[in-house]
């Protein structure tokens, strides 16, 4: 008894000292599972690894394109583009950065052997020719409008420092040596990521000695660590706890719009859809294939109501794939306004005066309060007259069923609750993959689990990939998005937003990206 | 004896094996990892070449044979998240999980014996029966709840101790602890309280029907009678003689603390194999789920045997029965 | 007939039994708080204000108010309301009766399990009783919340399957106990006699050995229930246990955990005070029923 007691009295005089003022500890939500910068291409790998090693073009803040290991760049062709290499940029081990480094990482990302996700699909069909020490060209095989983009989440390793070395040294430290504002220090799963300050940065001098990243998952453990002065910023502020950390005078909140996006998607393939039933339960033809149900539907969706309850205001109302502040979006789509009396009679003009019975399937953690959405939306469509039920999984379980449960590896259920960001910051990919016509070979629809296919939007999108002037192609996507959403390819929910809560002096600046940086944080 | 442990270690074999082979195709029936794994942005031909990469794309017994495979040359498996020996990341957290479970076993102790002998030694007492009132509600309280009610209290109002994660970590005669620092002890403290709550409620019971049985017993009686101090009798006259059978329980109970350590750990951020089995499970990541499967059933039933072979060496009861049967 | 008379008067033994139980007051209290809980998950559809199951008459504008607030329906949310628009004191009630149910269902069949699997172990012995018991070991070997687990992940969500996870873990119990029992049981001298009177094995296992086994496996099913409902909980919180929609107390409870910090204590602390009561009353009782009927049983 005597021994707790007087750890608790030490524990307050601990408490009460400050900690090392050059120090940064953040809370992450999600773990990397490793420190090898092409090992999974996951937003938790990437935010850490991006302290160390940086790719030859940046994304800022609002995911603009920036150069960032390249100084410049410009179209020879429209299958060549030109790179040039900043000067003086030094790895962690003095070495300097020169066009044989980026060979070596281009050519090292398709094979890290065993990776969950690699970053192959950024380097495919791109052939790199070296001019200079400092100077190299990229040749494709089809023009290739997001050549930046692509190159953005490529982070480039030493030739000689990373030749041979594995991820599990990588883990380790061995080999970890990149051009980064920080050098590596260790990797501790399940616990933390440490980087210290590397002093012979080309870029801007960083105020933080040393960073630690600590992981934890639970939402209100996460917030706890941050009011108990565990950690100095936290990413994912919980909805729950948004605006009682506005209000709390020893924190500061920073907020951006994001990139993900909350939607629904509508088995639009079968002609019955299994989760689809008359009112007496008898089969019933898929009423989604009517325009008018699926107008209906997106009538009936209170979004403003999701985003004030359920939400607690960390979303906003979403009209197409991305917010219309991302190049490419369209200016004309509003988010569809809440109208339960045009909803039933549009559902009345369908021929459901008396409605149907849905079952609606969603991951339950996958999204910011997901099941909730599900449930929200449920009680929606529900006072239309669709009577709706709920079933909600476990994300595992609801993707691989999702993607491929039903019959011939097909989409299992007829209308599920996702999510979607948008890593490339514009609209195509999101467009291409959920929205284009399902086709493997193609690469088109990987992520239309509802089957929507509209040719005349698959004509727009197309030209849209294939024109490399960024103007002009900004024009195309907006039409594109535009046929789909007046067609009700899906039904858009809301776009997330990123909070990040800090201890008050911090100066944070938030990403639509959702990556935490500690790039991001000033004193 | 050494019959005897052979064969609790066929029977943890077979344990084993049967836990393995159900965790293997329970999980292959669950989902497909594939999608914990591919960012959401992937494309078909991405997740197919992860597929082909892992071996998904195998009917489920040819995986399964590739698995045997790799247990026959000596490897357990790979975790698909982390790339590394599943076995190896699991003994890499283990001594945080052992160090929280050893840290309740000790609080369980520490407030429970006391505790329990008043509780024994004065039955009719107002603090006595709140005692035990206190110790049915710490068998009741459920510990996710208590968890997040110690943080809000501790941390969050008081800021007393830190909510989460682990103290500095030393390495002393190769074993890792947090246990050597003061700051190590603060992370330490409100999770192992957390865990050691239902524990406290066990031994003060345990303790005071000990207590109670043994005041009756004539050898108290007579010490009593010879005029030895109150504190002399329950020191070594009571104490000796219920400590056995505490030990013993808490010897088997350190198992069911290391399962409820999912739990705590969770909610304090506790880096340990709890929390790593539930984010494998999360995951679908299936060598890491065999993998704790299996240290984990060795480990219980190591323990149980330690307990057993203990038990009979030290209790002269069972020593006595055996010899007269 | 004469087997009948062969047994004690059950009225009296009833009685007995009855008056030793009501001299301890806190037991009087936990039997009155548990009847009191099972009573209003039984009356739930008839007191609790909102059907919370039912979607049409769950508002998602009523979410996450305080308690008294009026509902959009207009009538008094006395507990307030969860993330969703769900009233607290009908979802509470509603889960009462889930978490009673999986508590009490898988009780039932995992007594029974056991019972039967015990009494067999008991009277065969030889080859299958080394077998019962040597799979009683294994399973008592491993920590029910680590099997409950990892089985639920393997199954998937729902009732059916949290029940099925729980008769799992908790059948090794009985088993055990009933064995134990039957086996001192099996040495009686009426036993013997009725063996030799030429009645049948399952005769004698039914109709002797089994009523003089019920005791202990009382207070084992009382032990049982209420760790089965905290089990669930604990599962459900987890995020392995039972579907959002229609909610147990484990998953209200789970579902409050995200609003604890930000003041909205009552999403989580209702809930977790109804779960307690229960589990209090169970234990109270459970604990009076093993100094009435066992003294000699200790946990």
């Amino acid at each position: 008894m005597r021994m707790m007691f007087k750890a608790v009295s030490f524990a307050v005089v601990m408490a009460a000292s400050p900690a090392l003022a050059a120090d940064l500890r953040i809370a992450l939500s999600s773990e990397p599972s490793a420190a090898d910068p092409h090992y999974h291409n996951l937003t938790p790998n990437n935010q850490v690894v991006r302290h160390v090693f940086e790719p030859l073009v940046f994304m800022d803040e609002f995911q603009a394109l920036k150069p960032g290991l390249a100084e410049s760049w410009k179209v020879i062709d429209d299958l060549t583009w030109e790179f040039k290499l900043r000067t003086g940029v030094k790895f962690h081990d003095g070495s300097p950065f020169t066009v044989d480094d980026v060979i070596f990482s281009l050519n090292r990302v398709p094979n890290v052997p065993k990776s969950p996700a690699p970053k192959t699909a950024y380097v495919r069909g791109k052939t790199v020719e070296k001019i200079d020490d400092l100077t190299f060209r990229v040749k494709t095989a089809t023009p290739e409008a997001l050549m930046l983009n692509h190159l953005a989440n490529i982070e480039m390793m030493s030739a000689k420092a990373a030749a041979g070395v594995s991820t599990e040294d990588l883990n380790a430290g061995k080999g970890n040596v990149g051009t980064g504002p920080y050098q590596f220090v260790e990797f501790v799963p399940g616990d933390r990521f440490v980087v210290k300050r590397f002093d012979g940065y080309w870029g801007a001098k960083e105020p933080w000695d040393k960073v630690i990243f600590k992981f934890i998952k639970s939402d209100p453990t996460r917030v706890a660590a941050l009011l108990s002065g565990d950690v100095d910023l936290i990413e994912t502020v919980p909805t729950a706890d948004a605006q009682r950390l506005a209000k709390e005078p020893k924190v500061a909140i920073a907020s951006a719009l994001s990139n993900r996006l909350v939607y629904l998607h509508m088995d639009r393939y079968r002609a019955e859809t299994p989760f689809v039933k008359g009112k007496d339960g008898a089969a019933i033809p898929n009423p989604f294939h009517n325009l008018k149900v699926r107008q209906a539907l997106t009538k009936a969706v209170n979004r403003p109501a999701v985003v004030e309850r359920i939400m607690e205001g960390e979303a906003v109302p979403a009209s197409q794939m991305l917010p219309d502040s991302y190049a490419g979006t369209s200016k004309k789509l509003k988010p569809v306004e809440y109208d339960l009396a045009g909803a039933k009679k549009l559902l009345a003009e369908a021929g459901y005066p008396n409605g149907f019975k849905l079952t609606i399937h969603g991951p339950n953690g996958r999204y910011t309060n997901d099941s909730k959405i599900i449930e929200a939306v449920a009680q929606m469509f529900t006072r239309l007259g669709i009577e709706t039920a709920v079933e909600t999984l476990p994300p595992a379980v609801f993707f691989s069923r999702a993607s491929a449960g039903g019959p011939d590896k097909q989409p299992e259920f007829s209308m599920i609750l996702a999510g979607w960001s948008a890593g490339t910051g514009e609209p195509s990919d999101s467009l291409k993959a959920l929205l284009g016509s399902y086709d493997a070979k193609l690469g088109r629809g990987s992520a239309n689990r509802g089957r929507y296919g509209n040719p005349a939007m698959d004509v727009v999108l197309d030209k849209a990939l294939a024109t490399v002037d960024a103007e002009k192609r900004a024009a195309l996507l907006a039409e594109a998005a535009e046929i789909a959403m007046n067609d009700v390819g899906l039904i858009p929910i809301h776009y997330q937003k990123n909070t990040w809560a800090a201890k008050k002096g911090l100066k944070v600046t938030p990403r639509t990206d959702e990556y935490t940086l500690a790039m991001s944080v000033k004193p | 004896m050494l019959a005897f442990i052979l064969r609790r270690l066929m029977q943890a074999v077979f344990v084993v094996v049967a836990m393995v082979v159900l965790v293997f195709f329970g999980t292959y029936v669950i989902g497909d990892p594939v999608w914990m794994m591919v960012p959401g942005d992937a494309t078909i031909e991405q997740v197919g070449e992860v597929r082909r990469t892992f071996g998904f794309d195998q009917p489920v017994y040819v995986q399964f044979l590739h698995f045997l495979g790799d247990v026959v040359r000596g490897e357990f498996g790979r975790s698909y998240v982390h790339g590394t020996s599943a076995i190896a990341l699991i003994l890499a957290r283990m001594p945080a999980t052992m160090e929280l479970a050893f840290a309740a076993l000790i609080l369980a102790v520490v407030i429970g014996l006391p505790l329990g002998l008043f509780a024994g030694l004065k039955p009719e007492h107002p603090a006595a029966r709140a005692i035990m009132a206190g110790s049915i509600l710490g068998f009741s309280l459920p510990t996710f709840w208590v968890g997040l009610m110690l943080i809000m209290l501790f941390s969050v109002m008081l800021g007393w101790l830190p909510a989460t994660g682990r103290g500095p970590v030393v390495s002393i005669f190769g074993l890792e602890t947090s246990m050597l620092s003061l700051d190590g002890w603060r992370h330490l403290l409100l999770p192992a309280l957390n865990l050691a709550l239902l524990k406290i409620s066990l031994v003060i019971r345990l303790t005071r029907s000990g207590t109670r049985e043994a005041a009756l017993q004539d050898y108290v009686k007579f010490a009593r009678a010879k005029g030895l101090s109150q504190s002399r009798i329950v020191g070594v006259h009571i104490l000796k003689n219920i400590l056995i059978p505490i030990v013993t329980v808490l010897g088997l109970e350190f198992g069911s603390l290391v399962a409820f350590s999912v739990v705590t750990e969770s909610i304090f951020a506790w880096p340990g194999m709890g929390k790593l089995l539930l984010e494998a499970i999360q995951r679908l990541d299936r060598p890491l789920i065999v993998a704790y499967v299996m240290v984990v059933v060795l480990l219980f039933v190591t323990i149980n045997l330690i307990v057993d072979i203990l038990y009979s060496a030290l209790d002269p009861r069972v020593r006595l029965s055996e010899s007269e049967a | 007939m004469s087997e009948v008379a062969a047994l004690p008067p059950p009225e009296s033994a009833f009685g007995r039994f009855a008056r030793r139980f009501i001299e301890d007051r806190v037991a009087l209290i936990g039997l009155g708080l548990l009847v009191v809980v099972i009573l209003v998950a039984l009356l739930a559809p008839w007191i609790a204000p909102q059907n919370p199951y039912d979607l049409a008459s769950v508002d998602v504008m009523d979410s996450r108010q305080p308690p008294g607030s009026h509902a959009g329906e207009g009538f008094t949310m006395w507990l307030g309301s969860d993330g969703v628009g769900r009233d607290l004191l009908s979802g509470i009630l509603y889960g009462l009766r889930i978490s009673l149910t999986v508590g009490i269902v898988s009780g039932v069949l995992a007594a029974s399990l056991g019972l039967m699997l015990g009494l067999l172990a008991a009277y065969a012995g030889g080859r299958t009783e080394t077998l019962i018991m040597r799979v009683v070991d294994l399973q008592l070997a491993l920590p029910s919340v680590l099997v409950a687990l990892i089985l639920v992940a393997l199954l998937g969500k729902g009732v059916d399957k949290i029940i099925l996870a729980l008769v799992v873990v908790q059948w090794a119990y009985y088993a055990r106990t009933v064995r134990a029992s039957a086996l001192v049981e099996r040495r009686k001298e009426y036993v013997e006699a009725a063996r030799s009177l030429g009645l049948s094995h399952a005769r004698t296992m039914l109709r002797h050995i089994l009523p003089n086994c019920l005791a202990p496996v009382i207070v084992i099913a009382t032990v049982q229930t209420a760790h089965a409902i905290s089990l669930e909980a604990t599962l459900s919180f987890l995020g392995v246990g039972l579907p959002q929609t229609e909610p147990s107390l484990g998953v209200l409870i789970a579902n409050g955990f995200q609003y604890m910090l930000s003041g909205k204590y009552w999403i989580s602390f209702f809930p977790g005070l109804a779960l307690l009561v229960t589990i209090v009353a169970i234990n109270l009782v459970g604990d009076r029923l093993r100094d009435v009927l066992n003294p000699r049983l200790e946990r």
